[in-house]
């Protein structure tokens, strides 16, 4: 039982951090970013190219060179979020919706197969691979690498929502995501806006993706797929668009999943999680911290 | 609308003749044309291996001219239209092995599972938000793929194999030239009669609510009842094209129906021109010929699909071949449809761009801003 519980809170941890990307996006700009889980992939395999360049690394030294490593993916990935933003997004803001939803399934399929044409379509073993003791707490086992790949999740998410709440920038975001007209004519660079939240969105998402590798050691081109569809899933739950709820939401499925996969088997796991992801969609598609959103017109 | 607006404000445009070209494009005697291709190529090419890129291709036609209802008619983007064929396919597969049925009679079957299909994924999920939708769609697109590699029905990862040939008043068809005729025939019945319904009061109706729902709405269309025809139409394609593909191959299994193959009929659908029969078929020719040649390219060339398809957003969100967004009018060469600023915008794309355009004038005096679409 707690087994499962913490399962599913690491594994939610993963979920909320590229879920708090989706979010972001969508509450500012109202767009589906489908390439985002593709820059958990990115992310992943940034981390991978960097830290099998470097070559050898004693295992002391493992943690200390993921940071490095996890923070350089950071910035890279960021920016090739803001990239994609520019290239394939911002021509077309103030287009049909269509137009844009495709536009971002065409960038999903850009990056997919980018990254199987340079690194090949076989899945690769990740350098680092984060081992550990394994301590019982509560009957629970919990290993080393958990711990502190939970803290660093927690920390990132903690820092992200005292930027958006303190900081001036995180201020105009919020107003964007209110009335871009009106931040628009109160002065606020909306461009600059945007592309700072494509720029943490992404580095959160990349950061998920090292943070994954390290942990389950082995990446393809396509992990970002199924998990891009799982953080949207828990986006929705907690509400899109908003920050906690993408959190929240994050954990919760991690949980559901953990317990639907024990019932149903864990063949079934997948299903489970598009099928919860319907019927919220349906019974509530605000979400649980979500307000009411209409189309707009 | 923006139409009224745009031969008032743009006298430049009027007096122009339609081109040779376009004029071309327009004919009524093309689809024949097409259908001739088709029926002529086997005496050109008759080897195994170009019979079987050909019903490859076929099939892929009647996808795209499916999904064209959908995403092209009504303006829903289906992210997981392969499910469809997947319903289809296996329907056709199982009832086919557990009867011994000739695959032809599965047809009622099939049809019935895939409105069923259509019915369960759609009658929840078109109510929302459109981009809601789509993931929506995309999720579904897994949860059957992944159903039929979990189940014992449907044979698990390996799939189901054996299923046989065509078979139509005795006459066996499932010899590759033979097959070929046959899906030729049928593709092409299909694919008129999706070009048929666009044209009908439903296909109006469809137009409608892709250019403006509310407005389609406050004009006394139910919106809802609507669009939910518009995908059960989408899933009976789809299923049609499953059974075909089943029949074609004689074995399918969950490997068939990934989200990449989601993704091409999506991309043959926009880059032929959404909405336009003729320019989806030839987008679907296109995008299910085009890996053959490129075969040596491996991965690359999907890279270059993503990349056609945001380009083709961002500098031609019509397509190249796109339809009409007015009834042509009988006397009227002053707007042929290959002119950008004029009426023959892909779905909404121009119109409402037009209007925006103007709007953001008023506004924000020419400044780029953070618009929600």
């Amino acid at each position: 039982m707690t087994q499962l519980l913490w399962n599913g809170l690491f594994v939610g941890s993963f979920y909320a951090l590229i879920a708090l990307g989706y979010s972001m996006v969508y509450g500012i700009i109202k767009l589906l970013n489908f390439a985002h889980g593709d820059l958990y992939m990115l992310g992943a395999f940034i981390g991978y190219a960097m830290l099998s360049s470097v070559g050898v690394i004693p295992a002391s030294m493992s943690i200390t060179a993921l940071l490095i490593v996890l923070l350089l993916t950071m910035i890279i990935s960021g920016g090739i979020g803001v990239g994609i933003e520019r290239l394939a997004y911002r021509p077309l803001r103030g287009s049909p919706r269509l137009a844009v939803l495709i536009t971002a399934v065409g960038a999903s399929f850009t990056l997919e197969y980018g990254v199987s044409a340079i690194a090949g379509p076989n899945p690769r073993v990740f350098p680092v691979r984060l081992q550990g003791e394994t301590f019982d707490i509560l009957g629970a086992r919990v290993s080393a690498p958990q711990i502190v790949l939970m803290v660093i999740a927690v920390l990132l998410m903690l820092s992200l929502n005292s930027y958006i709440q303190r900081t001036s920038m995180g201020r105009a975001m919020r107003a964007i995501a209110l009335d871009p007209k009106g931040s628009l004519l109160m002065g606020i660079n909306v461009n600059k806006v945007i592309t700072w939240t494509f720029f943490i969105g992404s580095a959160l998402a990349g950061a998920a993706g090292v943070m994954a590798g390290a942990y389950y050691g082995k990446i393809d081109f396509l992990m970002g797929f199924i998990i891009g569809l799982k953080a949207f899933t828990a986006a929705v739950i907690g509400g899109i668009g908003n920050i906690k709820g993408a959190m929240l939401g994050g954990l919760l499925l991690g949980l559901l999943e953990a317990f639907g996969s024990q019932w149903l088997g864990g063949e079934w796991r997948d299903v489970f999680t598009f099928a919860v992801l319907i019927a919220f969609l349906t019974l509530k598609p605000t979400g649980l911290l979500g307000e009411r959103v209409t189309e707009r017109v | 609308m923006s139409e009224n607006v745009d031969s008032s404000t743009a006298p430049r445009l009027i007096g122009k003749p339609a081109s040779v070209v376009s004029r071309l494009f327009e004919s009524k005697q093309l689809g024949w044309a097409g259908f001739a291709i088709a029926v002529i190529f086997p005496f050109l090419v008759a080897n195994n291996y170009a019979m079987n890129i050909a019903t490859t291709a076929v099939i892929f036609i009647l996808l795209a001219s499916g999904l064209n209802i959908v995403v092209g008619y009504c303006g829903l983007l289906d992210l997981g239209y392969i499910a469809f064929m997947a319903v289809g396919a296996y329907t056709a597969g199982i009832v086919s092995k557990a009867w011994e049925l000739p695959i032809l009679f599965t047809i009622p079957a099939v049809l019935l599972m895939t409105v069923l299909a259509g019915l369960i994924i759609g009658a929840p999920t078109l109510r929302l938000r459109s981009d809601y939708l789509a993931i929506v769609t995309l999720g579904f697109g897994e949860i059957i793929r992944l159903t039929a590699n979990n189940l014992t029905i449907t044979g698990g990862p390996s799939g189901i194999y054996g299923i046989p040939g065509v078979e139509l008043f005795g006459l066996d068809l499932s010899s590759p030239v033979m097959f070929y005729f046959f899906c030729v025939v049928v593709v092409s019945l299909l694919v008129l009669g999706s070009a048929r319904l666009g044209k009908s009061r439903l296909g109006r109706a469809w137009r409608f609510v892709r250019e403006d729902e509310d407005a389609a709405e406050a004009m006394g269309i139910h919106t809802y009842k609507v669009k939910l025809a518009a995908y059960i139409f989408g899933a009976m394609w789809g299923g049609i094209g499953g059974m075909l593909f089943a029949a074609h191959l004689s074995a399918i299994s969950p490997q068939s129906f990934v989200f990449l193959q989601s993704a091409l009929v999506l991309m043959a659908v926009v880059l032929g021109g959404m909405g336009n029969t003729r320019g989806v078929v030839v987008g679907a020719v296109v995008i299910s010929l085009l890996p053959e040649f490129l075969r040596d390219m491996g991965n690359l060339r999907y890279v270059i699909f993503g990349v056609v398809l945001i380009a083709v957003m961002v500098l031609r969100p019509q397509g190249f071949w796109p339809t009409r967004a007015y009834e042509p009018e009988k006397a009227g060469p002053d707007r042929d449809g290959h002119d950008q600023d004029d009426g023959g915008s892909g779905p909404g794309a121009h119109g409402r761009k037009r209007s925006r355009r103007e709007h953001r004038k008023v506004t924000s005096s020419g400044q780029e801003r953070g618009e929600n679409a």
